[in-house]
């Protein structure tokens, strides 16, 4: 039967992108950043998933106004990198599993979740810079990657509640799988962070860190969180942090913290990076 | 009428309701299609030609060449699709966010190395706290 092992929660700054594919990871404004994702790069190379379920938002890329779905899940056998506006970025198409993906997709439909399926899709740095910092500039991912995409950028986003029970459907669709697959879960974006408007720049380090504290001391006070506190307090685009919920309600309830990071400033975001095993 | 919401209160923050994206709908279409490289080269060589192919307000297209990144946002854009205006300049996110909160792209560099902008004072218009 398949398994989901852990869960990994990330940042996925553009900009962290954008110095990886230049050639500026080393230079001392990057550097922290990538030295600090250094141990999550082991224990992933480590734990050899065959499978990640990607929860991460697109950025009006693959999705513009025309259509907007709040869940969306990928089906396809791969997605291509998307162009945002400077040509698409050099890393490896990104491989699908069909049979995982088909079976999620049909469970979770079933356990009551309305998602809408995708067949094409280009994938932003929503789901590729997070695929970079946990696995570096390989020639080939090594894993399949199942995209889950969530509407974060058109207010209202699905509430922190339901983004909990959808991660605890796909655990329950994923432990029903009858191949043996090891899943890593890792739920993306964020960490506070504000990118428009006068107050463009916000930064809560305190907050921030009360929400990793959390996902392992109590994960159902973090579900209960309303969108205003998040606005409010980690800066309206640190709405994104309702992803890191699917990842956690797709764990057990006892966990435990392998590893965390937190370090600011990435470009315009705190940069968080957690990760957390099943017990 | 609008109906007041509780992110009202929240300074120098424009959620992107359904308000404000029906608002900049066109302004944000326009946008995305610069994600296709013959659309960014047609709008670099005539960008007044090219934003007339889009209904928008005539406002929104003046702060397209005026690069008004904050009155974008005030008349209906979103920072994810006007980021693209960026991209196809070369301007990174954090110069359009120097340029919306109002001082140099070095002020506000500095600025996000000393921690960012701090939550203390920016929370709440009614509350100042």
């Amino acid at each position: 039967m398949a398994k989901i092992l852990a869960g990994v929660g990330t940042s996925h700054i553009p900009a962290i992108g954008a110095a990886l594919d230049n050639g500026k990871s080393g230079e001392a404004y990057w550097k922290p950043v990538f030295d600090g994702y250094q141990r999550s790069k082991q224990w992933l190379a480590e734990i050899k998933p065959d499978v990640v379920i990607l929860v991460y938002n697109d950025h009006g890329t693959a999705f513009g106004l025309d259509v907007v779905p709040t869940f969306a899940l990928g089906i396809a056998a791969e997605y291509p990198p998307a162009d945002e506006g400077w040509g698409p970025r050099p890393v490896p198409v990104i491989k699908g599993h069909l049979e995982l993906s088909r079976h999620l997709a049909e469970s979770l439909i079933f356990a009551g979740f309305d998602l809408t399926i995708v067949n094409e899709m280009a994938v932003d740095h929503g789901l590729t810079v997070p695929l970079s910092l946990m696995c570096g500039q390989p020639q080939e991912w090594p894993f399949k990657v199942i995209p889950l995409a969530v509407n974060v950028v058109l207010y209202p986003p699905p509430t922190g509640k339901r983004c909990f029970k959808l991660g605890q459907a796909i655990r329950k669709a994923v432990e029903n799988f009858d191949q043996d697959l090891r899943v890593v879960v890792f739920g993306t974006g964020g960490m506070s962070h504000q990118l428009h408007g006068e107050r463009a720049g916000l930064i809560n380090r305190e907050w921030d860190n009360k929400f990793l504290d959390d996902l392992t001391a109590d994960p159902q006070r973090l579900a209960q969180l309303p969108h205003i506190e998040y606005m409010r307090e980690a800066g309206a685009e640190g709405i994104e942090l309702i992803m890191w919920l699917i990842m956690r309600g797709a764990l057990n309830e006892k966990v435990r913290e392998v590893y965390r990071f937190y370090h600011v400033p990435g470009s315009n975001t705190a940069v968080g990076n957690i990760i957390i095993e099943n017990t | 009428m609008r109906k007041p919401r509780d992110y009202d209160d929240i300074p120098g923050t424009y959620v992107f309701d359904f308000e404000r994206s029906h608002q900049g709908y066109h302004l944000n279409m326009f946008c995305m299609s610069l994600l296709k490289p013959e659309n960014r080269k047609a709008f670099l060589e005539d960008e007044r030609g090219y934003l007339e192919k889009f209904p928008m307000t005539a406002e929104q297209r003046q702060s397209v060449l005026d690069r008004d990144w904050l009155g974008m946002v005030k008349l209906g854009g979103n920072i994810y699709y006007t980021s693209k205006i960026g991209a196809t300049l070369g301007k990174s996110f954090q110069y359009i966010a120097a340029e919306m909160s109002g001082v140099s792209q070095q002020e506000y560099a500095d600025m996000m190395l000393k921690g960012g902008r701090s939550p203390i004072g920016n929370r709440s218009i009614a509350g100042k706290k």
